[in-house]
């Protein structure tokens, strides 16, 4: 069974871009285009990891991360955030919700799935 | 298609859809306002064409998009307040980032000057100070642009699938211990967990693992905190691992690896045989960790321990661990004959893990579940889902065009079959010819249907006159603000491509002829800011497109003065005030003292009126001198159906647009009256309009009808133009579908396309249009004065 990663951001490039990197990597992955979209399809369809952008209408990256970590059927999945913020302060926010890790963008493939291993078997 | 191409198509096609919302928040925000929701609707939108312009390596736009963002952010948090002035650059700003978007997809160039002077305005935003400290003025390097942004896709080949289940890499681990390095190992690592780090669903197992892929790895496992079962904290994290790596990796690559989770452990990084400091750590528990290594490799004794205490997960459950734990079972399972100090490691670890997957499921309910965050959440989804779009689909425009010729032909065919029906005399209330009439409604309904889908909103046109707006207006130096209605208007795909050349041309003619300069305005008790409002409606089965402008309006007795001068009218010519203003629409004449680069472009209104008319449109122009002018442009909704009127002359039949058509009448013989012993004109209710033969016109015989014996079709044409077309018969009212002549033999003076009726006969639709102005050509002035 291969691993499922949900992908939620709100830009179209970078949900493709993220699909074609994990696909060819081997993994299942599910989208959503916002962070609303994004707990109700991770409640829906489950997840081993769930990689969400900080900057989206409707519901934030941080909104993700709180409500993720509220479901007691996925405090323990990993979340890594997506942002281009190397900005300290966002990434410590995102942090002090709960994330797992973070994936600076661009990336490259390698990047991506190197984080991925680090927080999910 | 090459799948990062392909993702590079849709970045270009997203950046549209960004741009065309940023510049809508924009323009908001220039109209005052500053929600918070349209600022960072904007800044999304920068944020997200920055995002992907990143991953493709595009770097001047990069550049500029970070400059753009940095001075977005700052007034999303408030530092930077909502000005006129502030507005103003970052809809010009917002033009640029079109440019530099459109460079990038085309291969080509920006107007370097005109980007730097742009950051340079936009750097200006902010205060030094703050811009320094932003990062700002090193040529907004601070994006990161240094770092690699190539996007190659690589096919990753991983040591092991993604897929693979944890306990493969403890025996990669054990493997690698078991075989002592032959490299020197250069690192010891000193790894302890606090509990804040499984809270954020980081795994011991997971770090050990890509430490391993460093070199070769050797873990040995502090267990010893670890308390009795009894005491044991779901929560609480209790070991410490000591790893020694080889390999010629640097420190900062082995820290690397902890990158996640440095803030929640304690994390000693140093070079054998150099004393580890670890840095949180207090006295004791530092020399108890400084010990583990020894500790742990003087496994035997410890191992007993902590089997013992570990023994519950192996067993079935005195505990509350379900059995079923697969993490639990993999390494119970796991006939690892390996070093025993790597083997309880392992077993430690996924113990732990078990028994807080375990925890965490038991305390569910309890446990951390915030209600708070979880209404909020809800509250949000609720006003997000009341929000949300209308799920849609994207669909290549070929499929929908052959589905649209498809149903064309099938209208055809219905006609075809209902005219075959009819005229076999079967009786109107047979059940075939019913079933027929219900099969003509769902055609009828199927053609609407189809035609929907092709049909959009004016907005992607609109979009992009505020733009040029603000650009002509800076060019002649004149204050506009724009207008827009009835962006939502929708009409044929095939239309809305062709709008945009007329509306810019008559946007820039309003703002270069039709407004004042802002002194000019302002001498003569206006507003020093001009308006032009361009709005689009339906309107009879058209659509109309309208710019409007409140300058100075039409100057009469110039207009007229030049189209005497230039020949286009007799001097003696007696013309209302509105074919007067409508004189500027005829060949060869140009108000403009000196053809101007802005509107002129050696383009006069008359090619701006062919081009239209070519589209069966029609242009005319209302104004008021001193209050501005107004102009109309009407077209039709789709140029792939028409309703018509099918006629009948000189044995052809013809078909006449509806929506050219007055009304229709029995012409009576003293109506009628030759001008000049050749041109005829009727009277309608006393009014003169020129009565042309259609079979004459159109060539296809050289004697004129008697009129009473014909019916004669009263058209209107743009302009107000009027005539009547005289035909033997109507043969009746029916929807066509318009198939190009030009596309299929060549143009006919006087015939717009051709169609296929029911009975499968070709009939040439009438250029109302055309064959008005050939007949108003000739005989203005007559005519005029006959009709006074």
């Amino acid at each position: 069974m291969s691993k499922t990663v949900l992908t939620i951001d709100d830009s179209r490039t970078m949900r493709e871009m993220l699909n074609m990197a994990l696909v060819q990597a081997g993994y299942r992955v599910i989208q959503a285009v916002d962070g609303v979209e994004g707990l109700e399809v991770l409640r829906a369809e489950g997840a081993d990891v769930v990689i969400t952008d900080i900057n989206m209408p409707r519901m934030d990256g941080f909104g993700v991360i709180e409500g993720v970590r509220a479901d007691p059927a996925h405090r323990a999945t990993p979340i890594l955030v997506l942002t281009t913020e190397s900005d300290a302060t966002k990434k410590e926010r995102a942090r002090s919700a709960g994330a797992t890790g973070w994936i600076v963008k661009p990336f490259n493939p390698t990047k991506l799935v190197e984080a991925i291993r680090r927080v999910a078997a | 298609m090459d799948p990062f191409e392909s993702i590079k198509a849709t970045f270009f096609q997203e950046c549209e859809e960004l741009l065309t919302d940023m510049e809508s928040g924009l323009l908001a925000m220039e109209q005052g306002d500053d929600d918070s929701e349209t600022i960072n609707a904007v800044f999304r939108a920068v944020h997200s064409v920055k995002g992907g312009a990143g991953a493709f390596g595009l770097e001047e736009l990069i550049r500029f998009a970070h400059v753009f963002e940095t001075v977005l952010d700052e007034m999303r948090s408030g530092k930077l307040p909502l000005t006129d002035e502030v507005a103003k650059v970052l809809l010009r700003a917002s033009d640029v980032l079109a440019d530099h978007v459109a460079a990038a997809r085309s291969g080509g160039g920006v107007d370097e000057g005109r980007t730097v002077g742009m950051i340079a305005d936009l750097q200006g935003l902010i205060d030094q100070d703050r811009a320094n400290e932003l990062g700002l003025n090193d040529h907004g390097d601070a994006s990161g642009a240094d770092e690699d942004f190539g996007f190659v896709p690589v096919v990753l080949s991983l040591d092991e699938p993604a897929t693979d289940a944890p306990d493969v890499d403890i025996a990669a681990l054990l493997s690698a211990a078991a075989e002592p390095a032959a490299a020197t190992p250069t690192w010891k690592v000193i790894f302890r967990p606090r509990a804040e780090m499984y809270a954020k669903a980081n795994e011991s197992a997971l770090v050990l693992r890509e430490l391993a892929r460093l070199g070769d790895v050797e873990v040995s496992l502090d267990a010893s905190g670890v308390p009795a079962l009894d005491q044991l904290s779901a929560e609480a994290a209790y070991l410490t691992w000591t790893i020694r790596l080889s390999g010629d990796k640097s420190e900062a690559e082995v820290r690397e690896v902890f990158e996640f989770v440095e803030d929640d452990c304690d994390l000693t990084v140093v070079r054998e045989g150099e004393a580890p400091e670890m840095a949180a750590a207090d006295g004791a528990e530092s020399d108890a960790s400084a010990s583990a290594v020894e500790a742990a490799a003087a496994a035997p004794l410890d191992l007993e321990a902590l089997l013992a205490r570990v023994a519950p997960t192996a067993e079935p459950a005195p505990l509350e661990i379900p059995p079923a734990q697969p993490v639990a079972a993999a390494p119970v399972a796991a006939p690892a004959p390996a070093p025993a100090n790597l083997d309880v490691a392992g077993l430690i670890a996924l113990a732990e893990k078990a028994s807080q997957d375990h925890a965490q499921a038991a305390q569910t309910p309890v446990a951390k579940a915030d209600p708070k965050v979880d209404q909020k959440a809800e509250a949000r989804a609720g006003s997000g889902a009341a929000t949300a779009a209308t799920p849609t689909i994207r669909v290549d425009l070929d499929r929908v065009d052959r589905l649209i010729n498809a149903v064309g032909e099938l209208v055809i065919q219905q006609a075809m079959l209902s005219q075959r029906v009819f005229e076999s005399g079967l009786a109107r209330s047979s059940d075939v010819a019913l079933g027929l009439e219900d099969l003509e409604l769902l055609t009828r309904e199927i053609q609407d249907s189809v035609m929907a889908i092709r049909a959009q909103p004016v907005k992607s046109v609109f979009q992009r006159m505020p733009r040029l707006v603000r650009e002509v207006a800076d060019m002649v130096g004149k204050k506009v603000r724009l207008v827009m209605d009835g962006e939502n208007t929708e009409v044929d795909k095939t239309v809305i491509e062709r709008l945009s050349d007329p509306i810019t041309h008559m946007l820039r003619n309003a703002i270069d002829h039709g407004l004042e300069t802002p002194e000019e305005r302002e001498a003569g008790g206006k507003g020093a800011e001009g308006t032009v409002r361009l709005a689009a409606l339906h309107r009879g089965g058209r659509i109309v497109i309208e710019v409007q402008d409140d300058g100075r309006g039409i100057n009469r007795p110039r207009v007229r003065g030049i189209a005497v001068t230039k020949g286009l009218i007799a001097e003696d010519a007696v013309l209302s005030d509105d074919e007067i203003d409508n004189l500027i629409f005829l060949p060869g004449f140009s108000t403009a003292d000196v053809v101007s680069d802005i509107s002129g472009r050696g383009v006069g209104m008359d090619v701006v009126k062919r081009s239209i008319q070519a589209l069966g449109g029609r242009i005319s122009i209302t104004s008021e001198p001193g209050k501005g002018s107004k102009f109309s442009m009407s077209l039709p909704l789709t140029l792939a159906v028409l309703d018509g009127m099918v006629v009948s002359a000189a044995d052809q039949t013809l078909v006449a647009p509806l929506s050219n058509i007055v009304e229709s009448l029995t012409p009576r013989a003293e109506d009628v009256h030759l001008i000049g012993g050749r041109d005829a004109v009727i009277c309608i209710r006393d009014t003169f309009v020129p009565l042309i033969d259609v079979g004459v016109a159109l060539g296809f015989r050289d004697t004129p009808l008697p009129p009473a014996s014909g019916v004669a079709v009263l058209v209107e044409s743009e302009g107000g133009g009027k005539a009547a077309l005289l035909v033997e018969a109507i043969q009746g009212q029916r929807q066509v579908v318009i198939k190009s002549l030009e596309a299929n033999y060549q143009h006919i003076h006087g015939v717009a396309a051709a169609t296929i009726l029911g009975d499968g006969r070709v009939a040439l639709i009438l250029d109302v249009d055309a064959l008005v102005t050939t007949s108003r050509r000739k005989s203005p002035r007559i005519e005029k004065r006959m009709a006074v």
